[in-house]
């Protein structure tokens, strides 16, 4: 019996399709399905008291951020209330307590703090977020690369990955931002560079690694896929939940590493929550304890909040992610 | 158990063959060895090596199947992806010659296996294909049926998404998955496992390929939905004439799908002939001892004790004698002093690895 292999189309029977032909139709059908998969994991996300905590707050704090450019464009007096150049003239002394004027009362400088405050969030949500993506990108790459090569690839990573956790990291940006003229950007850049090649990776490769000896990846090997295909379509996937939640941890501790080197008075900032009390610091009304209390109330518990904030998120995606840490109903 | 004499005879619908235009087979296999070394770090030498597969050779027809039989260990499913490079072979030789040659190297040129590498192990990958044994591993959680079935294609590079839509349709329907358009855009884990491995077998099928190194593909599922299985395979290697390496510890199943079984024990193959011959005639202890091993539905039958001693030796640096001599009823001093015998044809056919028969 001669049997080549057919060339053509094989006869099929007569069957319904339930996918409409065409382009349009498959991708709707497949944005539907990720849309499936994104509800049953917001609705895990929200039955946590963590989660919706700490979605409320990171909300408020965003719904604060936009809120400034539209005060000072129809509320306030940029004269008097601009978060670094303003100043409240008809104050007697500065810095003034709270009054109807100036919520939050007046800086040593007389500049308004609920505007300062105002203002620092949205370049904490800038750095916090910045410094994430560029951790979690460098992180998962890195960890990836090095689970699927191993040997020496791997070597070097985690080697450096060591040597970076080894490194204080507060000391190395004191020293960094001494060197060099660090602005907004590249101390989210650098965060993230030293996150990224530091404990994430370590942990995205472990998690890479168990992903890379199931037997799906032979499978796609066998189909004739590559080393980047196998890695970008069968191992990355795997890591995003679990890079996720980094992420947020990632934006915890970048915002609290602003906060001090700024309270150290060693970035190029315009204004921060770090520079705030760094301010008040300056003019020694720390040492009043309580009685200057809105100097210094209003942004370190901004600090505590949005960093504890991003903290519990990230404890809530880990209960998304990991159906192990989930409570069951039954 | 399904035992071998209640499984139905082998519809043998197709007749094994060489139908390559020259009659050279379709896969041939000489002193296939993978030594898996023990002990190795960056800077040690290994201390000593697995002998998974040990000097293996055999050949395979065009549209043929082969059995490969024995229990756990013996080294099947590293013979299987070596077939499939997934691993490569510490010595030996493996040569294809597909029937077809629109991709180069040109027709009747043999593809030698250590030579295939880049370009050319993409269309070896249209050519051979695997189905693995477990249905649940071997499917991305992550991805839909659709992309699992299309990644041959997809990375491959094959037709549009159009185009490859249709294929998954139509191979869906061709493994009895129907309404085939319903299941595109499920998960794996939505799936029974009868379905997920008619899956595994459709994502082997979808680019046509030669020849497919089956391993265990039923052996996960139960027995209801096995014989289904085993049937589609038949009925899809029919229409599609493609070759088979069956790799079972199940001498049923092997003798349902295939028209030559070979046995093998510790990394060797210890006995290879037509299904029915070596069923009904077999030479080696140790297939002696396999096949009276087979429960029969019987209650009266006296069970005729297989005089096997021991267990399974040892594969790591195996001493220089028939592997089976430490369990052999019919071991000699013979099989003790000499190295382990070579597979040698008894009787048109039929090969045996034994000094005794």
């Amino acid at each position: 019996m001669t049997t080549p292999v057919p060339v053509g189309p094989i006869p099929t029977p007569e069957f319904e399709v339930e996918l409409g032909r065409g382009r349009v139709r498959f991708v709707l059908a497949r944005l539907r399905l990720m849309w499936r998969s994104f509800r049953s994991g917001w609705g895990i996300f929200m039955e946590s008291r963590m989660g919706r905590l700490s979605l409320f707050t990171i909300v408020a704090f965003a719904l604060m951020a936009a809120a400034h450019p539209i005060l000072m464009a129809f509320v306030w007096d940029p004269a008097t209330y601009d978060p670094v150049t303003g100043y409240s003239f008809d104050q007697v002394e500065q810095p003034a307590p709270p009054s109807w004027k100036h919520p939050l009362g007046t800086d040593p400088l007389g500049r308004d703090v609920l505007s300062q405050l105002l203002y620092s969030t949205r370049s904490e949500f800038v750095l916090g977020i910045t410094a994430a993506l560029v951790t979690v990108g460098i992180a998962t790459f890195v960890g990836a690369v090095a689970a699927y090569y191993g040997r020496l690839l791997d070597a070097f990573f985690m080697r450096l990955a060591d040597l970076i956790i080894a490194l204080p990291a507060i000391s190395l940006l004191i020293v960094l931002s001494a060197l060099f003229h660090l602005n907004l950007f590249y101390l989210a850049l650098i965060i993230g560079v030293l996150g990224g090649f530091g404990g994430t990776a370590i942990i995205l490769k472990s998690q890479a690694l168990s992903i890379k000896v199931k037997p799906f990846i032979e499978a796609a090997r066998v189909a004739g896929g590559g080393d980047f295909h196998i890695i970008f379509v069968h191992i990355i996937p795997h890591l995003l939940p679990l890079a996720l939640l980094y992420m947020m941890f990632t934006v915890t501790s970048a915002i609290f590493a602003e906060a001090v080197l700024s309270f150290l008075g060693l970035l190029d900032l315009r204004m921060s929550w770090g520079i705030m009390i760094h301010t008040a610091n300056t003019g020694g009304y720390l040492l009043g304890g309580t009685r200057y209390w809105w100097l210094i109330v209003p942004a370190g518990a901004s600090i505590t909040l949005l960093c504890s904030a991003f903290y519990l998120a990230g404890r809530a995606l880990d209960e998304v992610v990991n159906p192990r840490l989930r409570r069951r109903n039954d | 158990m399904e035992s071998v004499s209640n499984t139905p005879e082998a519809p043998n619908a197709r007749t094994p063959g060489s139908e390559a235009s020259d009659g050279e087979p379709l896969v041939a296999v000489h002193g296939l060895t993978k030594l898996f070394p023990v002990g190795a770090g960056p800077f040690r030498k290994p201390s000593s090596f697995i002998h998974a597969v040990d000097d293996v050779s055999f050949q395979l027809g065009h549209g043929e199947s082969l059995g490969l039989v024995g229990e756990s260990g013996c080294g099947k499913t590293t013979v299987g992806k070596l077939l499939v490079k997934l691993l490569e072979p510490t010595d030996g030789e493996i040569v294809f010659r597909f029937a077809d040659d629109s991709v180069a190297p040109a027709a009747d040129d043999p593809w030698d296996s250590a030579a295939i590498r880049g370009r050319l192990l993409r269309s070896f990958r249209r050519r051979v294909q695997m189905i693995f044994q477990d249905p649940y591993e071997s499917m991305n959680p992550r991805r839909t049926i659709y992309d699992i079935i299309s990644e041959p294609l997809s990375v491959q590079g094959m037709g549009d998404v159009q185009y490859r839509v249709d294929r998954v349709l139509e191979i869906l329907t061709l493994v009895g998955l129907a309404p085939a358009g319903a299941f595109l855009f499920r998960h794996p884990h939505e799936l029974s496992g009868g379905q997920r491995q008619r899956i595994a077998i459709a994502r082997a099928l979808v680019i046509r390929p030669s020849f497919v190194v089956a391993d265990e593909p039923t052996s996960m599922l139960d027995v209801s939905s096995r014989t289904g299985v085993m049937s589609l395979m038949q009925d899809l290697a029919t229409e599609l004439g493609v070759a088979y390496l069956y790799v079972t510890h199940d001498l049923a199943v092997a003798r349902y799908m295939c028209h030559r079984i070979a046995v093998m024990y510790l990394g060797k193959v210890v006995e290879l002939a037509e299904t029915e011959e070596l069923l009904r005639n077999p030479l080696h202890p140790y297939t002696k001892a396999l096949l009276s091993a087979v429960p029969v539905a019987d209650p009266g039958r006296r069970r005729q004790v297989p005089d096997i001693r021991g267990d399974l030796a040892t594969p790591i640096d195996p001493p220089s004698r028939c592997r089976f001599y430490e369990r052999c009823p019919a071991a000699t001093e013979r099989c003790l002093n000499h190295p382990h015998p070579p597979i040698e044809e008894k009787t048109p056919g039929h090969l045996v690895a034994c000094y005794e028969v």
